[in-house]
């Protein structure tokens, strides 16, 4: 037990380190790595509750592809600090609000304890196999909730697409139908050469 | 406490036995690419280093190119962000190495014989563009960055057909478990996946070559364009790590093409009346290893052939042909699975 809770704290402080650094960090590319390392983390910890296909999962999705576009988006960016820390004391009693409501929450639930006997992981066999799991209660007793959930995403999709897809008259555009149906003789004359024809 | 210490000792030889492997057949990878395609183009090639005098073939290339690497100074542009510019190639090698905890050599030769096999290799391969990203990001430069965005964009758009080409061979195996993917084709050549899976399988190789940045879809490198993109500014040892990770992955990806649709360790002359029995006593690593070699050396081939593709060619293929081929092949399985379509299925 005892080498399992020192992996555990060794992944909880990494975690949570990073989980700060994300929001005290200067650089926006830092703090965008810093949220792939806390992600990271947070799916190791998934493995050590033996939820192998939610922790992969996590890396897949959100480490994989979610943050490799953030990424790829926020070094785009050319973001000029001091702007943004101009409005700092103009938003802060909206964010000390918003933050004062958080706290109150979490603490609201978290305050009461948790209820364990609840929460124990049971142990399962090298056999158990929790992606089997999953799929047998997301396709039967969950099905319409994950379809749901699945349509709505679908709709965010085509509506980010359709919000931002915009034709510009001065950009030129191919046409990769017409491309791939050239042929040789649309573009090539074969010239007699005259030395070896006579 | 005895017993763990002695549970790590077994697994740490048992990581050398695939690292030093592995790592060698790096090294030959780089001799054999440049033999092969001297070969192709009516060059020689590399011929000239070898041991102790002896020439062998230019054996001895991939070793002086490794001494020379690291013997070579390692030059950090002034304006580079250095703690990220040094783990770049680290964040690049780290998951082509660590993926192959979970490939099965033969059955029951497998470091982590886990339940969920595929889905951490997908995992692991999404996480390679790090290196890219965070390397042409560092170096502060305008080739290595314009590398580093057209690498992402294009890694993540392959990886998409490349999961959907792995949920055909999940939906056919019934199983995560590579090894259970193996085990799932026998019964002979015909029983392999790359039949039933035959669309899937290619569009798996093509977003494969795609995925390590290989000709013909090097854009991220684009030598007459971009310089060498997201490498330009590294030297030294630290440009021999992406290299490393660049070929690691292409033996990754020839050996889960081989794992997937190939029959894994599986002999082809299996359920052939004579055949099979004469070649029965043939360990199953040496068939894994025939085919792995074969789909390496495909890759060698591509880049001796083919042009690049231009940049908006490749996005073109990833989204509206190789996506839409494989969800309409996944209905197609589904349908044959249901079916329970012999040989395969039944």
């Amino acid at each position: 037990m005892g080498f399992e809770k020192i992996i555990f704290y060794f992944f909880a402080a990494i975690l949570v380190v990073s989980a700060l650094r994300v929001i005290t960090v200067r650089n926006t590319v830092h703090a965008a790595l810093f949220l792939v390392l806390a992600f990271f983390t947070t799916a190791a910890l998934w493995l050590m509750l033996e939820a192998e296909f939610l922790a992969m999962t996590l890396v897949l999705v959100y480490v994989g592809a979610v943050m490799v576009l953030f990424l790829f988006v926020v070094m785009m960016l050319d973001i000029d600090v001091s702007v943004l820390r101009a409005g700092f004391t103009r938003y802060l009693p909206v964010g000390a609000t918003v933050a004062v409501v958080v706290i109150i929450e979490m603490s609201y639930f978290l305050l009461g304890g948790f209820d364990n006997s609840k929460f124990t992981p049971v142990k399962h066999g090298v056999e158990y196999s929790n992606t089997r799991a999953i799929g047998n209660v997301l396709y039967t007793d969950y099905l319409f909730v994950f379809e749901i959930a699945a349509v709505i995403l679908l709709l965010a999709i085509v509506a980010a697409i359709s919000l931002t897809l915009r034709k510009r008259k001065d950009t030129r555009y191919q046409t990769p139908g017409n491309q791939v149906k050239v042929r040789k003789s649309d573009r090539i004359r074969i010239v007699k050469d005259m030395d070896t024809e006579s | 406490m005895y017993e763990l210490a002695y549970d790590l000792i077994i697994i740490l030889l048992k990581i050398f036995a695939i690292l030093i492997p592995l790592m060698t057949a790096v090294a030959y990878l780089t001799y054999a690419e440049r033999r092969l395609i001297g070969f192709m183009q009516v060059r020689i090639g590399p011929n000239r280093v070898g041991f102790f005098g002896f020439r062998m073939f230019g054996l001895g290339q991939p070793i002086a190119d490794a001494v020379k690497l690291m013997f070579k100074e390692i030059v950090m542009p002034a304006e580079a962000n250095r703690y990220l510019f040094v783990i770049a190639p680290i964040l690049a090698i780290a998951p082509a190495l660590a993926a192959w905890a979970v490939v099965p050599f033969g059955d029951g030769l497998v470091l982590a014989d886990i339940n969920a096999g595929l889905l951490y290799i997908l995992a692991l391969t999404s996480l390679g563009v790090y290196g890219v990203i965070i390397a042409g990001w560092a170096s502060n430069s305008k080739y290595a960055f314009l590398g580093a965005m057209r690498s992402a964009a294009q890694i993540v758009s392959y990886e998409i057909a490349m999961g959907f080409a792995l949920v055909g061979v999940l939906m056919a195996a019934h199983s995560l478990n590579l090894r259970e993917i193996v085990l799932q084709q026998s019964g002979g050549f015909w029983h392999w996946y790359w039949l039933p899976l035959l669309p899937l399988f290619m569009v798996y190789l093509i977003s494969g070559v795609a995925e390590t940045n290989r000709a013909p879809f090097d854009v991220a490198e684009g030598e007459s364009e971009i310089v060498a993109g997201f490498h330009v500014e590294y030297s030294g040892m630290l440009f021999a790590v992406f290299f490393l990770a660049e070929y690691a992955n292409i033996i990754l990806i020839s050996m889960l093409t081989v794992l997937m649709f190939w029959g894994g360790w599986l002999s082809p002359f299996e359920g052939i009346p004579l055949l099979g029995a004469a070649t029965a006593w043939i360990p199953g690593i040496f068939w894994l290893v025939m085919k792995t070699f074969f789909f390496m050396f495909c890759f060698l081939w591509f880049r001796a052939t083919f042009p690049r593709y231009r940049y908006d060619q490749i996005m073109r293929l990833g989204w509206k042909v190789l996506i839409p081929v494989t969800i309409v092949w996944l209905v197609v399985l589904a349908v044959a699975i249901v079916a329970k379509l012999p040989p395969w299925f039944g």
